[in-house]
């Protein structure tokens, strides 16, 4: 593997609500980047897109995003981007982090 | 005050049945997202990072209290109980679902407003003076030039497919406080020297990737030509406008390529032929509008109430010289609500608070509410004898921070916390700077001061017209800031320069820091504004502030 190489999960947007889903191993779409399947290769991931992508009914187009593995052993993102993404705004304690508290 | 026609009406609910089919069709699976998506963005619908934004129309930012109420049940019901006002002078709601969106339209249209032209490649949203009919400065009202723009350009068959967005904006003072050199186009409202009425033309300005300064194309443009003019514009930019390159596809750069003396030659030729076509026939129109923008009956009887108030209250007499404007009417005011509490989020407002301004605005203020550029909240006519009152409700619901055009009224767009195309959050470093120089104290010593803030390129936090302007960007991984300098929004519009390597998030609180406080060393006197201070000395004093490191370097 090069070692420029970042692991990737696979990320959408559901159709419906509109918030930033993860696919899981089982292939199903979690809304916790923590869940996510994870890809070691580029090869893979874009095969696994690409499937992702051929059915677009629930999500509205899926993406690769950069992994990293965190200390108990669960991807979480690299870029701030995806951590906004995965967390919710930084200005209200609104979105995943308010739906997580909540649970 | 203007209310829709019945062909308006008619035309929004229609547009709200259509894209209801469009929603089911998507849903069932017979829309494609691809097929979907320049759908929704006709009707206002964008894809953010956390969920939809419905972006709504709030055509030259005024409102009645009805109208903001209804934008308060919409807060409540379909949102997280608030909505953003944006500096296009419209109404961002972060949180609604696709399936609750025609619900939505059809709420806005109950009260006569709509998400339609608030994207794509066609005339925008048309803006004007935030202190139009009220002003003590104005020439003439730029509302019913605004309004006779939107019922022109609304579904006009010709510029629906523009090469890009065109954003036009009017102001009717010598002020602009409409920011009229960085639209495509912009409309001063002036007389000739016969007195007559009319309007000084600009082209080809904007802010985003390229910014431009707009450059006059007519110096006096006879009011009855309006239509035949600007139509002439577009019909110009819509043939010789770039659909090659999306970044090059402004009128800006059109003007910027050709030369605005080659442009305006034929525009005029253009006009030449359009104005048989015009002849007359908008004149009616406009005589109608007119009637409808009449100013309320102003009412003069004053008592006493509102300087007693003053000399007893300090925080009220504090408001009142910061938040108050001057009135065409002696007995009246027009008092800016700022949407900047420190710490906040600049331009939100929550649902019960959209209520107390409709309140406000229906019990003391003639129902009729502004919304600014600059992300406040405007009541265009209140009566001297009502502001103790007013200040009261504001005050009960969070909404009287005195700092109108103080460092802390700051423009901040969405910036990373929402927006899918930001390089960079905007939001945090607002509410930082906010904190920061309130801590200090030292906002009334500074006056008058403009920060913008955009997370990205696209500008939409007009960064290069603010006295300091900030820009978002990624750099390697991480957020990074670059800041210009001495950037001008009104009649003397200029863009800022830029001041040198950009600033982490870190950095750039105690940057900016060194810089003011370099402002207060340096300027000539406590009148002299940070804006006047940078263009009597230029950027050389300040960029030292900004980067000690660079003289030390030298010596
Ligand atoms: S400037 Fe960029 S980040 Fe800010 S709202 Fe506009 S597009 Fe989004």
């Amino acid at each position: 593997m090069p070692r420029n190489f970042a692991l990737k999960v696979i990320t959408t947007n559901r159709l419906v609500e509109g918030d930033a889903v993860y696919l899981t191993q089982a292939g199903k779409w979690s809304s916790e980047f923590a869940d996510a399947e994870v890809f070691a290769d580029l090869g893979s991931a874009t095969s696994a897109l690409e499937k992702a992508n051929e059915q677009t009914l629930f999500h509205i187009g899926a993406y690769l995003a950069d992994a990293e593995i965190d200390p108990s052993g669960r991807p979480r993102p690299i870029h701030y981007r995806e951590q906004i993404r995965s967390r919710g705004p930084s200005n209200y304690f609104h979105g995943k982090q308010a739906e997580a508290a909540n649970v | 005050m203007y209310r829709y026609s019945e062909f308006d009406e008619l035309f929004v609910r229609r547009r709200v049945e259509e894209f209801r089919d469009q929603v089911q069709r998507r849903l069932s699976g017979s829309l494609t997202e691809d097929e979907f998506k320049p759908l929704r963005l006709k009707n206002g619908l964008y894809l953010q990072l956390h969920a939809y934004m419905l972006r709504v129309a709030i055509p030259y930012g005024t409102l009645d209290a009805r109208q903001m109420r209804q934008l308060a049940f919409i807060a409540d019901n379909w949102d997280k109980g608030f909505g953003h006002f944006t500096t296009r002078q419209n109404v961002q709601f972060n949180w609604p679902k696709l399936a609750d969106v025609p619900e939505i339209l059809e709420a806005l249209a109950d009260v006569g407003m709509h998400a339609i032209q608030t994207s794509g490649n066609c005339i925008r949203n048309v803006t004007a003076d935030h202190f139009a009919g009220a002003a003590a400065d104005e020439i003439s009202d730029p509302r019913p030039t605004a309004e006779l723009l939107r019922q022109w350009s609304t579904d006009h068959p010709e510029f629906q497919y523009l090469p890009r967005k065109f954003k036009i904006a009017v102001s009717g003072s010598p002020r602009d406080r409409a920011v009229t050199k960085a639209h495509d186009i912009g409309l001063r409202m002036v007389r000739n020297q016969r007195g007559e009425p009319g309007y000084e033309v600009l082209i080809g300005g904007g802010l985003g990737r390229t910014p431009m300064i707009g450059a006059t194309v007519r110096e006096f443009l006879p009011e009855n030509d309006l239509l035949a003019y600007v139509e002439s514009i577009l019909r110009v930019y819509n043939l010789h406008g770039r659909r090659d390159n999306k970044y090059k596809a402004r009128l800006k750069i059109l003007v910027h390529e050709t030369g605005v003396d080659s442009l305006t030659h034929e525009i005029e030729d253009e006009f030449a032929e359009r104005k048989k076509w015009f002849a007359g026939v908008d004149r009616e129109l406009v005589a109608n509008l007119k009637a409808a923008f009449e100013p309320p009956v102003f009412d003069l009887s004053r008592t006493r109430a509102f300087e007693d108030r003053k000399e007893r209250d300090s925080d009220f007499r504090v408001w009142t010289d910061t938040n108050l404007s001057r009135h065409r009417c002696s007995a009246y005011a027009i008092a800016t609500v700022s949407l900047k509490p420190i710490g906040g989020t600049p331009g939100d407002a929550t649902a019960n608070q959209m209520r107390v301004l409709a309140d406000i605005a229906e019990r003391l203020a003639h129902d009729e509410i502004r919304v600014s550029h600059e992300q406040n909240i405007i009541f265009p006519h209140i009566p001297k004898d009502k502001i103790p009152e007013a200040y009261d409700l504001l005050a009960a619901a969070g909404l009287h921070t005195s700092n109108f055009g103080l460092l802390s009224d700051i423009i901040a767009c969405p910036g990373m916390d929402y927006c899918a195309l930001a390089t960079a959050r905007s939001i945090p470093v607002a509410q930082d700077i906010s904190r920061r120089f309130h801590d200090l104290g030292i906002e009334r010593t500074i006056g008058e001061m403009k920060i913008k803030i955009s997370g990205c390129i696209n500008a939409c936090g007009h960064h290069h017209v603010g006295h300091i302007g900030i820009l978002g960007l990624e750099r390697a991984g991480v957020e990074n800031y670059q800041i210009t300098l001495g950037g001008d929004a009104t009649e003397t519009a200029a863009l800022g320069d830029r001041a040198g390597r950009g600033f982490s998030a870190e950095e750039l609180l105690p940057a900016l820091e060194r810089l003011v406080a370099e402002y207060l060393r340096l300027r000539d006197s406590a009148g002299e504004t940070f804006l006047e201070a940078y263009r009597r000395m230029g950027p050389e004093p300040f960029r030292a502030a900004l980067y000690p490191e660079a003289k030390k370097l030298a010596a």
